[in-house]
């Protein structure tokens, strides 16, 4: 099984190429908007509007909205949010210049060339955005999305495997499974919650099973997600424990329109998947899922979104626990 | 059941809300007798501390009796009286098995938020806004304890409250902050802050060998109790003698304290305005989450090799870090919120043996109805106010 990203996440190197178009914008961003801020005036009539009060206000503001999102872009280290922004922003200019072009026809060939050159820049930050959030998730060369966590957890290689390997199990720590039915002959099938209520169920086969270090799984054709996964097993340093690192893939359904349009929705499949896994330590080392009355349901990515007050919750505690969580789902084992 | 909630900026409630349930298999439930008002309770009053919700439930500094447990608990039964530490803590985990219980790596389900702001995560605490769990706090009738099978210390003997009720926090918070000094004999000690903790880690500072501990403030009545009460050997107040790193110099024939202890953290005051207003304006604005003054002084008074102990709270990220000092001079900065469960034995058996009497810091006991008036006296040091103890349970005696 190969592990090799294409398109490495985090901070792998400032200079991936979505990261020096990112540059270019943010650079760019920061020439428009210091002459906006300084000299409006000069720059209004350079788009060819008339430099009244009016204009040289909304260039100004116009101007500290670049520089915010200049400063946006060039500082973090995934602006996906700064460079949809300058999509919006461009969106609003083309509205501003649209405007004027109605209004004053001082220089109308000046507008509508200003007009074909927001345009034109404006497919420039949609590809930017674009490629910036596919960084964000890794895509294998297959187009496959690739998720990995890891963990240490406080329990021997052995223990941590026998755990795993009871596929049974894996509801317990895995917050949108179900179920995980075990078939026999290395299949089993599972069931999730996907968005909008859905089930989504499959059957899957185990493909490697090396006791105390590995175990690889996937989803047999015909599955609604085609998805995979290898979970790893390593002994900890000084006898902390075992290191458990996860690599899911899966094909998302709608592609990377679906997986954005997924996380518009809260969906984070790196936290979720880090979640599991701490969900996962919780139950080995400290027994259950712990629970807590902001999180009554335990570490859930959507859950840190919209936290309960810290109060107690209301009825049976009981009935609490049993409960599912329920969130939007995810398309993985 | 009734509790203190939270309910935005400067502003808290007591309110009705469900009783607490057991809600993991390792949980007790503890009718809470006493419970405090901490100091860090006012960083979340005063809005710095991000991630609170309306409604929260405070406090985490309480104790009280056992009504519940849950089916894993087998070290305590009802009708056992407690003192719960702050944090929450496994018990299980690589940091627990360390002492380091703080940084339990289970007890924070939201520990996500926690790693945007800080990295990694610490533990979970009571009362102590959503990206340290979002725990319902003590300041209530009821608490819900997770892992009651290894936090609580159970109290055998027939002390009142107020001795053993700062075990969950302030003794061994100031305890530890004494602890990383590691003091050998001769030394000298300067302690910023001479609240509740500032106290204990005077008194804790004294009790480990030190033999001078000077303490700094500005309300003469806290100076006056470090000097009455934890038998601090001197006392310097900063609003009249303002450079006191020169003082110290004095003090020490120009060495400087062996150790300084910050028990001050994020809302430091300085005696000098325009200095006090920089770092006033920019919390303010949201351009530091801290006013270091006293960790900045204690860095700059420190005797050269000397160590910084940290145990007031901090929340983000400080301006004017003197980092030179720190590195040029070879200094030690120890920190960390208090791994309570670590010393919660041995400093029971220290108040058992009479070495020390923590009840000395209370200056007012209230019902728990009149949090909201607590929480405005301490903010103000109204009625020279050091520590408030709320009675859930009622039973208030008479202004101590």
């Amino acid at each position: 099984m190969r592990t090799n990203a294409v398109q490495g996440g985090a901070d792998e190197g400032r200079s991936s190429p979505e990261r020096q178009l990112a540059d270019f914008v943010g650079w760019f961003s920061l020439a428009l908007g210091v002459p906006q801020l300084t000299v409006p005036g000069r720059f209004a009539r350079f788009i060819g509007v008339h430099p009244d009060r009016r204009s040289r206000t909304w260039t100004r503001i116009v101007g500290i909205r670049e520089l915010a999102v200049a400063a946006g872009i060039l500082t973090q280290p995934r602006p996906v949010g700064w460079l949809w922004g300058r999509v919006a922003g461009d969106i609003k200019d083309l509205t501003l210049l649209a405007v004027a072009l109605e209004s004053k026809r001082e220089r109308p060939s000046r507008i509508t060339a200003s007009m074909g050159a927001v345009a034109g820049i404006m497919v420039v930050d949609t590809i930017a955005a674009i490629s910036m959030s596919r960084a964000r998730t890794r895509v294998t060369e297959e187009g496959e999305v690739e998720v990995r966590a890891a963990i240490t957890v406080r329990r021997s290689p052995e223990e941590v495997f026998a755990f795993w390997h009871a596929f049974e199990n894996w509801p317990r720590f895995m917050a949108h499974l179900d179920s995980v039915q075990v078939l026999g002959d290395g299949r089993s099938h599972w069931r999730t919650k996907a968005p909008l209520g859905r089930i989504v169920e499959w059957d899957a086969e185990t493909v490697e099973d090396r006791p105390t270090e590995l175990i690889a799984w996937r989803a047999l054709p015909g599955a609604d997600v085609e998805n995979s996964g290898v979970v790893r097993f390593a002994p900890a340093a000084a006898g902390q424990g075992t290191e458990i690192r996860l690599d899911l893939r899966y094909r998302a359904p709608g592609g990377i329109v679906g997986s954005t349009l997924a996380k518009l929705f809260g969906e984070e499949p790196e936290q979720q998947a880090k979640d599991d896994l701490r969900r996962f330590k919780q139950v080995l080392e400290a027994g259950e899922v712990v629970r807590s009355d902001g999180s009554p349901e335990g570490t859930l990515a959507s859950r840190r979104l919209k936290q309960r007050p810290a109060y107690p919750l209301p009825g049976n505690g009981a009935a609490a626990q049993e409960k599912t969580p329920q969130a939007a789902g995810r398309t993985q084992p | 059941m009734r509790a203190n909630c939270w309910s935005g900026r400067n502003t808290v409630q007591v309110e009705t809300v469900p009783d607490p349930q057991i809600l993991n298999s390792r949980d007790a439930i503890v009718r809470i007798t006493s419970s405090a008002i901490c100091g860090s309770d006012l960083h979340m009053y005063d809005g710095y501390i991000p991630t609170m919700k309306r409604g929260d439930i405070l406090g985490h500094e309480f104790m009280g009796e056992v009504v519940e447990t849950g089916r894993e608990v087998d070290t305590l039964k009802v009708g056992d009286r407690v003192v719960v530490p702050f944090p929450i803590a496994c018990g299980h985990c690589n940091a627990c098995a360390a002492g380091l219980f703080s940084v339990c790596e289970n007890s924070n389900p939201n520990a996500g938020m926690a790693e945007k702001m800080w990295g990694h995560s610490p533990c979970g605490i009571f009362g102590y806004s959503h990206m340290l769990g979002g725990y319902a706090g003590g300041q209530a009738e009821y608490a819900r304890v997770p892992f009651a099978d290894v936090g609580p210390i159970k109290i055998e003997n027939d002390m009142p409250d107020e001795r053993v009720l700062f075990l969950s926090d302030i003794f061994p918070t100031g305890y530890m902050g004494a602890d990383m000094c590691d003091i050998t004999p001769g030394d000298v000690i300067a302690v910023w802050g001479a609240g509740p903790v500032g106290q204990f880690a005077i008194a804790s500072a004294l009790m480990l060998g030190a033999e001078r501990v000077i303490a700094i403030d500005r309300f003469p009545y806290r100076l006056q109790m470090a000097r009455e009460k934890a038998k601090a050997t001197d006392t310097i107040n900063y609003e009249e003698t303002p450079n006191v790193t020169e003082l110290l110099n004095e003090m020490t024939a120009g060495r400087g304290p062996d150790a300084c202890i910050d028990a001050v953290g994020m809302e430091g005051h300085h005696a000098v305005g325009p200095i006090h207003a920089y770092d006033r304006i920019k919390q303010a604005a949201r351009l530091e989450t801290e006013r270091p003054h006293a960790l900045r002084q204690a860095i700059m008074s420190c005797r050269n090799g000397g160590t910084i102990s940290v145990i007031g709270a901090y929340g983000g990220f400080m301006d004017k870090f003197p980092v030179g000092s720190l590195m040029n001079r070879s200094l030690t900065i120890k920190t960390g919120q208090c791994h309570v469960q670590r010393y919660l034995r041995p400093l029971l058996q220290r108040i058992e043996n009479g070495e020390i009497d923590p009840s000395f810091v209370v200056t007012h006991q209230m019902d728990l109805e009149d949090a909201p008036r607590g929480y405005e006296m301490f903010k103000n040091k109204e009625d020279d106010c050091e520590k408030v103890v709320l009675k859930p349970q009622g039973g208030v005696r008479a202004a101590a």
